[in-house]
């Protein structure tokens, strides 16, 4: 198992330096002059000369790449240039802010996919399973964006329920961060929730028909501890997968999700430096999220190793 | 081959023909193929130039003369989501093509080869898939100005990985079918058999697989759109449209709701075409 695990480490280390270089040549190579782009349009050529020589943008690329990678081996994430700050301590509050969003999103997702899922394939073809197909479906087809807007004019502009957007520090008001929350965690769970419970449903549906649980109810087990313990038990591995990929929605989701409801997080920020031009902020905040994503991947199939036994002992026998 | 009886009897047969395509696709088919035809009829059927002005008629709700009301320029919102129909399968469309047209022979070339080819290739699609789909799109455009077609470029070249695993693992399925051994043993070249030979088998389960994406497409287009990053006014594009209503949601909801309507009626249609197509195709997901 420790093998396994450096193995997926040293792994997904290449793989994001890999990344970093990608990154670093689409944002470095493509445009035309950041100087100029700091500078303004009527910036003088020697100013121009003068800021190129101060970045290092006359280095060659490579050398230039190794001062970025270098930088991020020392927690410097480089310094924005709208904001004139260094990344790091901005990165960081941004993250914190995104972080609690994603952790509740992907809480109830959890949750109320995995229990939709189940009463779905319990109660197989009644009105209950229609309505949690039907509602997942448009879970799945319709736009974050556009749930978020629906939301706000619902909640926000016609009941006048909850905030449209913005955010409060929870250490000001734990009831306005928590009030805050509540919409932007709601657009995100009803997106991604389809994938976890039609998987769990299907899934669920193949272990009820299995030999294991007709042995367990024949052996008088009461139908709560056979659903639970036997059937949902081996269900919910192909769902550990769907969860992993679920992630790499959140993080995109985020995005979207953050910019409707003006939410100051990660996303937001990556947007702004967009918006901007802000070529460190825009490398900084890419790389953040796409080592998130690869970590998260990586506990997710540990998860499934620890969860699946025959892929555990297998391991073993190698 | 001779035909059993029966067999010949329920092919002949159209009532039982009917019978077999799922309900899913004759509505989802229904759907998609009227707002096909809503896009090609757009620039006719539209009451309005989608980006006149009528500035007396600024955020007007839904009513006789306008049917969904007018945005803040006083545009007619219903011509906008008609117009904007084009926009959204232009890109859903394109987008598609591009994941197409570089992820098969990729995957044609991997599964082919194997050894070193495929694992150049399967490294490389693994740092794509390495990035949550909406941030690849965000680094590709994120530092030359937008447009639609680069917005559509960057939205297939997300969907490219899953192509080539797909069509890969398509052709490691075949490649130790007789036929393929047989034209080996002939001699033909690679490419012959890579085109002529593996491709018509194989494009089944990829065409299940590019309709589905066509609504990951338009979708993921339109959270471009929606960001900034896809689509420029005036353009009537759903997600920017969508964009552009978030302003005025207290004076003027029907500006972003009609879009978003459109744009879900659109994604349900693909989608059940798609769940439809796939359970015609493939009789072993039919029960689950």
């Amino acid at each position: 198992m420790l093998i396994y695990i450096s193995k997926r480490l040293a792994y997904i280390f290449l793989i994001l330096v890999a990344m970093s270089i990608l990154i670093f040549a689409i944002t470095q190579i493509l445009p035309g002059n950041v100087a100029q782009m700091i500078l303004g349009q009527f910036a003088s050529e020697e100013s121009i000369k003068l800021l190129e020589a101060k970045l290092g943008l006359n280095d060659p690329l490579p050398v230039q790449y190794w001062r970025w990678a270098r930088g991020i081996f020392h927690g410097d994430l480089g310094h924005s240039l709208v904001m004139d700050r260094p990344i790091a301590a901005m990165l960081k509050q941004a993250f914190m802010r995104s972080a609690v969003l994603a952790f509740f999103s992907f809480f109830f997702v959890t949750v109320i996919g995995i229990g939709l899922g189940v009463i779905a394939a319990v109660r197989k073809n009644s009105p209950t399973d229609h309505i949690v197909s039907v509602f997942t479906y448009f879970g799945i087809s319709v736009p974050e964006f556009f749930w978020g807007i629906v939301f706000i004019m619902l909640f926000a502009s016609y009941l006048g329920w909850l905030p449209s957007g913005q955010y409060v520090e929870m250490t000001e008001s734990f009831r306005g961060w928590l009030v805050h929350l509540i919409l932007p965690v709601a657009t995100l769970t009803l997106t991604l929730i389809a994938h976890v419970s039609r998987l769990t449903r299907s899934s669920m549906l193949e272990a009820l028909q299995s030999q294991y649980v007709r042995a367990a109810r024949a052996k008088g087990l009461p139908e709560r501890v056979v659903l639970v313990r036997h059937a949902l038990r081996n269900a919910l591995l192909p769902t550990i997968t769907i969860l992993a990929i679920d992630v790499g929605w959140l993080f995109g989701g985020i995005v979207v999700v953050e910019t409707v409801f003006s939410f100051p997080g990660l996303g937001r920020l990556l947007i702004f430096a967009i918006g901007r031009q802000d070529l460190p902020l825009i490398q900084a905040c890419i790389l953040v999220i796409t080592a998130l994503y690869s970590f998260s991947n990586l506990f997710a199939d540990l998860l499934y190793t620890y969860f699946n036994p025959r892929v555990r002992y297998a391991r073993k026998a190698e | 081959m001779r035909v059993k009886p029966s067999e010949k009897k329920e092919i002949s047969n159209p009532k039982r023909m009917c019978r077999r395509i799922p309900v899913s696709l004759m509505i989802g088919g229904l759907l998609a193929v009227l707002i096909v035809l809503m896009a090609l009829a757009a620039p006719w059927i539209s009451p309005f130039p989608y980006d006149e002005f009528h500035v007396k008629d600024r955020i007007q709700p839904p009513n006789a003369t306008y049917w969904f009301g007018t945005d803040e320029f006083g545009r007619d919102v219903l011509s906008r989501v008609l117009v904007g129909s084009r926009v959204s399968l232009f890109m859903g469309i394109v987008a598609t093509a591009i994941s197409l047209i570089l992820g098969v022979p990729l995957g044609l070339l991997a599964g082919y080869h194997r050894g070193s080819v495929d694992e150049i290739i399967m490294r490389l699609t693994d740092i794509l898939m390495s990035f949550p789909p909406v941030i690849l799109g965000l680094l590709i455009l994120a530092v030359t100005p937008p447009n639609i077609i680069k917005t559509a470029a960057a939205v297939g070249a997300v969907y490219v990985p899953v192509l080539v695993r797909l069509t890969r693992s398509v052709t490691l399925g075949l490649i130790e079918e007789e036929y393929i051994l047989a034209a080996k043993a002939r001699g033909e070249r690679a490419i012959y058999i890579m085109a002529a030979e593996i491709l018509p088998n194989a494009w089944p389960p990829i065409i299940v697989e590019a309709s589905l994406r066509v609504t990951f497409a338009i979708l993921l287009a339109a959270a471009l759109s929606f960001l900034g990053l896809g689509a420029q006014p005036p353009s009537s594009d759903w997600g920017l449209m969508i964009s552009q209503g978030r302003s005025y949601i207290d004076t003027g909801p029907w500006i972003a709701l009609f879009p978003g309507l459109a744009m879900c009626i659109t994604v349900i249609g693909v989608n059940l075409m798609g769940d439809g197509l796939r359970e015609l195709l493939d009789p072993r997901m039919k029960h689950r």
